[in-house]
């Protein structure tokens, strides 16, 4: 026999430290004095995310929401709610309008997710193409092939405000509307599906839980540009997306969505999939392109755009595929239900990995025009271990390091741009009191200059020297000039790289030396590293009053560079120390220090 | 499966949602189903899935449907799963290894009780009805 209800006691740190265990007790309590302990059954759940609120009390099946509830409330919610089924109404979250909520769907923190390119991840099976069907899949390209003409799409799509989810934000329906411009005759459709920033996976994700809704929608494209054919380009790193598509490509033709005379309509459309094997710069439009051609894959100046002279010479739109899962929903909900969807500047939703020291990684979906401090401390419930934010990083290694006083800013295109960050693809990567700035930057840089094609001097030569100058600064040699010459050959590598990769490789450097010059001068002018972070500039040392000898750390150290005996103070040899830090994290006695 | 017509689609469809909304495939009214992106994966989605398939076999269950899905974004509870009882609420279920997953299978499937410790939250109410 089922239970009539269940109580969902969150159970996540903060939770329990706001008397969360006691309250789970009192409940316990409460429910067998009155009589329904067989009806009712309490559950302790993992964190639920609203730390802010806690404890968090959930009813179920109802889904009644409480928030910051005491030991003293169980009595209250037992015999009002469950015995005589009467909401605790003071309890219920308060919505900013003042009126209370139950469930869950009108809480800010809930509604802060909206999912469109997401809507099937994590529901459907995305190898059973009729699980997509069902779920209204093939519906858009049943309206597109049946009920509308190749301009009404690309007007449909212009007037929804969609723009290029890839990073640089272009309007998908003008990309459209120009390669439907050039003279009949080959034309291709493809989908960027090189995702390579580090700690971004929302393409993956996008392509592993919902394949199909990439293929409908580049059916969509393809009609309304006039092209037969389309690649979809992916890196070969993707395995279980690249098995996941190879099914859903199959499945397709089976069942005649893709193929000669698609259900009868007349259009036929087909797709083929291109491996990259992993280069960063592919991601640049025409350098997959020359890469899907078999060429090197290398940038060529634009103009002529892919538009007009892409693939082999022949038109061809070129769009990511977090930009193409939006395409479908916005032909069945129309561009006017898509358009109310977000900021002025910027419509609709966007994906983001986050990641780094945030408590709750995850893939989320939130509307254009949501502030990076809900994302990290409501939808990621705030930094891991309590520690302190120190920067965002949006865009991957060609985005900016956002700092705390532009935590309120909403996200979207252009006010990303306007301090000195991009939207770039979605990777979110927190930071907190832990990370060096100037070392952070030296990561990105790194991974810029490796993945530099070498094509453009600014870039090739640029990225090397900013490196250089980074290194110096985080071994404690920098000078005051270094940073001169950074932010002069920062903007040179703006103004005169070839493609993307280079004009926006020293974002990481201009954004830091912006907002975080402290950290810099520290490095150079004291030769402190705060964060603890650069090894050349820290040394450990043991407090001989705190140490008691119990040899932890001279066990724990890979080099064995520490020696004493057993209750008498450890000593660190400085000449073997290779500064890993075991020591520093393994002491109970706080008798190590760093600095 | 011959080509769809429009016709035949629309058809499909139909079918497939009046399934998908009685959750009922094959006379199986219990559904277990498994993130099976790449997160999940590497967190040990595979021996979840596998574990959850055998013990299901071993028990005899033979209403219970086990499904595979993608990244249901909840990425530091990976493995994820969710499961629907017929009388129950669909739960969510993150951090199952094959433990995790025999208790899934004893307590939920079997007894009708959810677990301590492991529900998660559905990040956002679906929009597309």
């Amino acid at each position: 026999m089922a239970f009539k209800n269940y109580i969902l006691v969150c159970g996540g740190t903060a939770c329990d430290s706001g008397r969360g265990v006691e309250l789970t007790e009192a409940l316990r309590r409460e429910i067998e004095a009155a009589g329904i302990a067989e009806d009712i059954q309490i559950v302790r759940t993992g964190c639920l995310g609203f730390c802010e609120k806690g404890p968090i009390v959930k009813v179920l099946p109802e889904g009644t929401f409480y928030v910051s509830v005491k030991p003293e409330d169980a009595q209250e919610i037992v015999k009002e709610h469950l015995v005589k089924g009467r909401v605790v109404d003071r309890l219920l979250y308060n919505h900013k309008q003042g009126k209370s909520l139950v469930g869950v769907e009108g809480i800010d923190f809930y509604q802060k997710q909206f999912r469109i390119v997401l809507r099937n991840c994590g529901v459907i099976d995305p190898t059973k193409i009729e699980d997509y069907i069902a779920r209204d899949g093939y519906k858009a390209l049943e309206k597109v092939l049946f009920e509308m003409k190749p301009d009404q799409v690309i007007d449909e799509v212009l007037r929804s405000g969609l723009r290029g989810r890839g990073g640089a934000g272009f309007p998908t329906g003008k990309k459209w509307q120009f390669a439907a411009a050039q003279p009949a005759g080959q034309k291709y459709m493809v989908c960027n599906a090189d995702e390579g920033d580090p700690g971004a996976y929302m393409d993956r994700s996008t392509l592993e839980g919902d394949p199909h809704s990439i293929l409908e929608a580049m059916t969509i494209a393809g009609y309304s540009i006039g092209a037969s054919k389309g690649f979809i380009y992916i890196r070969a790193e993707y395995p279980l997306a690249i098995k996941r598509l190879e099914t859903a490509i199959a499945a397709s033709h089976e069942y005649g969505l893709l193929g000669e005379n698609i259900l009868g309509s007349g259009f036929s459309f087909d797709i083929e999939l291109r491996f990259g094997a992993g280069a960063f710069v592919c991601g640049e439009e025409t350098a997959l392109l020359a890469s899907i051609e078999g060429e090197r894959g290398m940038p060529r100046p634009r103009p002529p755009f892919p538009a007009v002279k892409g693939l082999w010479g022949r038109p061809t739109v070129i769009n990511n595929v977090e930009t193409l899962a939006n395409i479908p929903v916005i032909i069945l909900k129309g561009a006017d239900w898509f358009n109310k969807i977000g900021t002025e500047d910027s419509k609709g939703t966007k994906v983001f990995a986050l990641t780094g020291k945030v408590k709750n990684t995850g893939l989320i979906e939130v509307p254009m025009g949501t502030t990076l401090r809900e994302i990290i401390f409501d939808i990621g419930g705030g930094i891991k271990d309590d520690r302190k934010f120190k920067a965002a990083q949006s865009g991957g290694p060609s985005g900016g390091m956002i700092p705390p006083q532009y935590l309120d800013v909403p996200i979207d295109y252009g006010a990303l741009a306007k301090i000195g960050s991009i939207m770039g693809s979605g990777g979110l990567i927190v930071m907190d009191e832990t990370d060096c700035i100037p070392d952070i930057a030296k990561f990105y840089l790194d991974f810029t200059v490796d993945e530099s094609c070498g094509k453009c001097a600014p870039c090739r030569i640029g990225g090397r020297k900013l490196l250089n100058y980074l290194g110096r600064i985080c071994e404690g040699r920098g000078t005051l000039e270094d940073i001169e010459n950074m932010r002069k050959i920062s903007d040179a590598m703006c103004r005169a790289s070839l493609c993307g990769l280079g004009q926006t490789a020293s974002n990481p450097v201009r954004s830091s030396l912006t907002y975080f010059m402290d950290e810099y001068l520290e490095h150079i002018n004291e030769g402190k590293c705060r964060a603890g972070k650069c090894k050349k500039l820290i040394r450990y040392k043991i407090d001989p009053e705190k140490c008691k000898g119990c040899t932890l750390c001279a066990r724990n150290c890979p080099v064995n560079a520490i020696s004493g005996s057993v209750k008498q103070p450890h000593v660190i040899d400085q000449s073997k120390c290779i500064k890993c830090g075991a020591c520093f994290d393994k002491c109970k006695f706080n008798a190590i220090s760093r600095g | 499966m011959s080509k769809l017509t429009l016709d035949s689609l629309r058809k499909l469809r139909e079918e497939k949602q009046r399934s998908l909304a009685l959750r009922d495939s094959e006379n199986k009214d219990v559904q277990v189903v498994v993130g099976m992106g790449t997160c999940g994966i590497a967190a040990g989605a595979k021996d979840t899935f596998g574990a959850i398939v055998d013990i299901i076999a071993e028990k005899g269950l033979t209403n219970v449907l086990v499904r595979q899905t993608g990244c249901m974004g909840l990425c530091h509870s990976e493995p994820t799963v969710e499961v629907v009882v017929p009388g129950m609420p669909a739960i969510i279920y993150g951090k199952v290894d094959v433990d995790v997953a025999r208790r899934i299978v004893d307590e939920h499937i079997i007894g009708h009780k959810l677990l301590d410790n492991h529900i998660c939250d559905r990040p956002a109410v679906d929009i597309i009805h």
